[in-house]
């Protein structure tokens, strides 16, 4: 025991010295420490990739330079778990002292960081892509900046467009059952509630892939199908929705039209093409900010990246600009606390690739503009183009904080509008 | 009385000063997000541990158990968010969530009482994960996928539980207590019989020993120790999810404890320093992708290769390299 | 519950009743085309591996490197369906193999052992997996034949596919029924569960018959990887799920009985399906709550055999 014990302290010392010496030849004064996380494992490690991607090209475009200071970016990655995402936080800001963090990537990891971030004294954190809404509707912390708009967001206009443009007045809702599906169906109901339709709702486990006895359930007089899942999902849905002769129109979440979906060869196709949906971004735009993004991605990266920047990519890279922005305004000065660096992010004011306009709230949320997109054949290539714009959405859609609070958070069970029986 | 030879007492001492040196030599992160974090999650891996060598139940279950203090810790938290119904002051709310734990433990034991070793193994692990996605399912208690979040914990002496020294003391203090107490319990008649029922437990139940009743202490015990273990990592974690006790977390608990070497008490937290390191810095020098390939490499060959983990492996070679050998016969926990 | 439950009012009828009863039987038959391959192997050695999810990954993933390319091929397109079920179950088949050979076969008899190694192989075929083929979810086309739906009586339009899951499930089913009762290589099996060393004492090659029954338990993972990847999309995260139901399918039905595993995936299936009818929220944790119903009201499962 005694040998075991010593032998163990003096390799953990031998550790500890050999840590310090790298963190000693790194504490310089002059770089400009920026970390990033977001997910390079697992099933989301493709969105991850396409985020660094992103970022990137915005570190690049000014060669790492703000201001005559270097900047130095060190990466991490969780797996888009929450205890994960902390403790690439800690390392981060402790051990490899950086000024800002720019991530997560998922919706639980964002609210982790947001409680991490309140602990901090002259640090920030800028959300890379995660889009719970909880992460600055409620409790922020002053701390925490998020350039990109959320779940609820990201719905304004479509149940306007299912009511009154394609006629709906009853849907049937299949939609995961968890917390970022139950802000992108609040986001849809309220819109289309209001205007009148009824909603049949029938919430599915997270990563249900046989979907079959849902379908079974499809009350006769439904009108369209709201399809409120990840792209893998959606694959399943729709494949089986097409095996047994399904044939309603389909309405889509933000995050259904993924890469997956598009990508894939199969019977589903026919239902896909045509299917409306609403979101931050669409391959398809004629926003000349948008095709010089895209253009400029598609050079940078050719074969290796997507085929169109993924909404990953556009997050971070959205996140990434506005740190950059505002360490420009400020001519990199994090002195006092980031005090005047904190102050230019939450005065930020700009234009995101998307061609969307972005500015912050009291929250420091995004206040940004929401697109309506349809899928469409191009060229044989599956692609989601916008069709319209929704412009200048907050989190509260448009209401104060306390009558939109009023309206309670969304559940499986808020809001409610069922069909009269 | 604990009973251990005037040397191991000397040892465990040493240990004990050194470790409450550290804050002297140590910069915050490591004392907390090294040391700290390997002794919290090591609490957990010794109530595996324990339940391995004493017992010979190999129990995936532990990180659930753990999980339901973590659970129940939040959920009477004066500080989460959202608040719950039940929430109380943190003096309260952390014995009640220990109790929760011991319970848990006990139930545990009571399902598993009649199986061992392989079943044992695939049994608490269909729990473990049926827990983790209840957890997912549920909005009322466990505020489903985004779980109960802000939970900082007590101040201690005034101070905010996140302190460095004040989280890195508690979780040494918690650390050592637990340690001991399996020392202590495993030299009770009540831990003699434990190891006499994994030996044989016809023979036991022949001398006239409740070996389901043992059994079922021993899953009871082993559950208010890994209940420490997840009220501190709730407190770390500033709060609790689902994916805290799903699957990876229950596999990376084993990795820790089969690292260290299920032979000994003191494996669980040498496993546990070894993979935060491993989880912290790997990373930086192999790159992220390919950690998971890593770390399943570093355990395999552990299996492979010193079935009785690092601590194992240590005494073997203490011993070959002619120092007196272990006058204490530990039984080695056969894998 | 809400409004799941009003619609399933709505359509309480036997033609819903009936559905959801098929959809559970499909369901059950993948499952049980994947779990009989775990069954068998326990079966004999008594090795619980721990790695039969990343098995089932293996087939579906190098089946579909196989087939994305013959089938956007003029020529191959027809039979490129069952040229993947062949590479998937072969590579499956070739990697259960290789780990019996090289790691699990000379620790026969340290269960716990052969589990750890087990966990260890498949967090790095995991890691691997999204190393070589990337994180894209994929799946397998429907082959012409077997795509779109069909009439049958009182259901109405049903998916071809899914029925030919159960005429696949209960091929394989009386094919390992013939294996082991009519063929001298099953009356080694049956016999090695008895006793190992017996066998071994009368001049029976047990590594060789371990590494042929593990190759085929790991072959029958990789044919339900295929399969399972033309129902439903592959994505990195299915080897825990079908890991796990494997567990369940064989503690509910019985270990290493074939009878047993059948009417384990039978209810495992038919308890996803109704349950997602009846109540969505918590259909995930019914699986569970049947295995611990069953374990304690018959710890061996409803077909297991008493421990001698």
């Amino acid at each position: 025991m005694l040998i075991s014990r010593r032998n163990t302290v003096a390799w953990a010392m031998g550790t500890v010295a050999a840590m310090f010496a790298v963190t000693g030849a790194l504490a310089q004064d002059g770089p400009i420490r920026i970390g990033s996380i977001t997910t390079l494992e697992g099933p989301f490690a493709t969105g991850g990739q396409d985020a660094y991607r992103a970022m990137e090209m915005a570190f690049e475009a000014i060669d790492y330079t703000i201001g005559g200071r270097q900047i130095e970016w060190i990466r991490e990655s969780s797996n888009a778990t929450p205890d994960v995402a902390l403790a690439r936080a800690r390392k981060l800001i402790e051990q490899d002292e950086v000024d800002i963090i720019i991530g997560p990537l998922s919706g639980a990891e964002g609210i982790a960081l947001r409680d991490y971030s309140r602990t901090l004294e002259g640090k920030t954190i800028v959300n890379g892509s995660s889009g719970a809404a909880d992460t600055t509707l409620r409790d922020p912390s002053p701390n925490f900046f998020r350039f990109n708009t959320e779940g609820t967001q990201w719905m304004a206009g479509l149940g306007t467009y299912a009511y009154e443009e394609m006629g709906s007045r009853h849907v049937a809702l299949v939609a995961a059952d968890y917390a970022f599906p139950y802000a992108q169906v609040f986001g849809f109901m309220h819109e289309y509630c209001e205007l009148g339709g009824a909603v049949t709702k029938l919430w599915s486990p997270l990563n249900t892939t046989d979907f079959s006895s849902i379908i079974a359930q499809f009350p006769s007089d439904v009108d369209a199908v709201v399809l409120i899942q990840g792209g893998t999902d959606a694959l399943a849905f729709l494949t089986q929705y097409a095996e047994v002769g399904g044939d309603l129109p389909i309405i889509g979440g933000s995050i259904t039209a993924d890469q997956t979906l598009l990508s894939a060869r199969g019977p589903h196709q026919s239902l896909m093409e045509g299917m409306v949906a609403a979101g931050p971004i669409a391959d398809l735009n004629e926003d000349p900010n948008w095709q010089d993004f895209v253009a400029r991605y598609r050079e940078r990266w050719g074969s290796e990246g997507f085929d169109s920047p993924s909404i990953h990519a556009v997050n971070y890279y959205t996140n990434t600009i506005a740190v950059i922005q505002a360490l420009e305004e400020v001519g990199g000065d994090l002195s006092d606390n980031q005090a005047a660096f904190q102050a230019a992010l939450a005065a930020a004011e700009f234009t995101a690739p998307t061609g969307a306009n972005v500015a912050l709230d009291h929250n420091r949320q995004a206040i940004s503009d929401i697109f309506l997109t349809r899928i469409v054949n191009d060229g044989g290539t599956m692609r989601t183009e916008a069709f319209g714009r929704t412009p200048n959405v907050s989190q509260t859609l448009g209401m104060d904080q306390d009558a939109f609070m009023a309206l309670g958070s969304p559940s499986r069970d808020n809001p409610d509008c069922p069909p009269a029986r | 009385m604990i009973m251990m030879t005037s040397r191991q007492w000397l040892a465990t001492a040493a240990g004990v000063v050194i470790l409450l040196s550290l804050p002297l030599f140590l910069p915050n992160f490591w004392l907390v997000n090294i040391f700290g974090r390997a002794m919290v999650y090591g609490v957990v891996a010794l109530s595996l541990t324990f339940l391995a060598h004493y017992g010979g139940f190999v129990s995936l279950a532990q990180t659930m158990v753990a999980g339901v203090a973590g659970y129940a810790v939040a959920m009477m938290a004066p500080t989460a968010i959202p608040l719950g119904p039940l929430a109380m002051p943190y003096f309260a709310a952390i014995p009640l969530a220990l109790l929760a734990a011991t319970v848990a433990g006990a139930i545990v034991g009571m399902i598993a009482v009649n199986t061992r070793e392989i079943y044992l193994l695939m049994i608490t692990l269909a729990l473990a994960v049926g827990l983790s996605l209840f957890a997912q399912s549920n909005i009322t208690w466990f505020r489903g996928y985004e779980g109960i979040r802000n939970i900082i914990g007590p101040e201690v002496m005034g101070l905010p539980f996140r302190t460095p020294l004040v989280f890195y003391y508690v979780a040494l203090g918690v650390a050592v207590s637990m340690f001991l107490l399996v020392l202590y319990v495993v030299r009770t008649p009540f831990g003699l019989v434990l190891q006499a029922i994994r030996d044989s437990d016809r023979r036991a139940a022949a001398i006239g020993y409740y070996v389901g009743l043992h059994r079922i202490a021993s899953f009871a015990l082993a559950g208010f120790i890994a209940g420490w273990g997840g009220v501190l990592i709730t407190f770390y974690n500033i709060g609790i999810t689902p994916s805290s006790i799903g699957l990876w977390a229950t596999v990376a608990v084993l990795i820790m404890a089969v690292i260290g070497g299920l032979g000994h008490p003191l494996g669980a937290f040498i496993g546990a320093l070894i993979y935060t390191v491993m989880d912290t810095f790997a990373s930086s020098i192999i790159g992220h992708d390919r950690f998971n390939t890593l770390i399943g490499l570093v355990f395999l060959a552990i299996v492979l290769l010193s079935p009785d983990g690092v601590w194992g492996l240590g005494k073997r070679l203490s011993t070959a390299l002619g120092k007196r050998p272990q006058v204490n016969a530990d039984r080695e926990t056969s894998l | 519950m809400g409004f799941a439950g009003r619609a399933e009012e709505e359509n309480v009828s036997l033609q819903f009743i009936l559905t959801v009863t098929l959809n559970g039987l499909t369901l059950a038959s993948l499952y049980f085309i994947v779990a009989s391959g775990f069954s068998l192997i326990f079966g004999l050695m008594r090795t619980v591996n721990m790695a039969h999810g990343s098995l089932y990954m293996v087939g579906a993933y190098v089946g579909f490197a196989v087939y994305d390319p013959l089938y956007a091929s003029d020529v191959w397109a027809s039979h490129a369906w069952l040229i993947g079920i062949a590479a998937g179950i072969l590579a499956a088949a070739l990697v259960g193999l290789f780990m019996q050979v090289a790691l699990l076969g000379w620790m026969q008899g340290q269960e716990l052992r052969q589990a750890l190694v087990t966990i260890g192989l498949s967090i790095i075929i995991a890691d691997q997996l999204l190393a070589l083929f990337g994180g894209n979810p994929f799946r397998f086309f429907t082959p012409e034949l077997l795509f779109g739906p069909t009439e049958l009586p009182v259901i109405g339009r049903y998916p071809i596919f899914r029925l030919f899951q159960v005429v696949l499930a209960v091929a394989v089913g009386i094919g390992l029924w013939l294996l082991l009762n009519k063929t001298k290589l099953g009356i080694v099996v049956r016999a090695g569960v008895d006793d190992r060393q017996m066998l071994a004492a009368c001049g029976v090659n047990v590594p060789l018959v371990a590494a042929t029954v593990f190759a085929l338990g790991a072959g029958l993972a990789g044919l339900g990887g295929v399969i399972g990847a033309t129902a439903q999309p592959m994505a990195l995260g299915v080897d825990a799920r079908f890991l796990l139901m494997s567990l369940v399918v064989v503690i509910v039905g019985g270990m290493g009985s074939i009878g047993g595993t059948a009417l384990g995936a039978l209810l495992i299936g038919l308890a996803e399906q109704w349950g997602q009818v009846l109540f969505p929220t918590y259909s995930v944790i019914l699986t569970f709550v049947i295995m611990a119903t069953v374990l304690a009201v018959w710890p061996q499962g409803l077909l297991g055999r008493k421990p001698t």
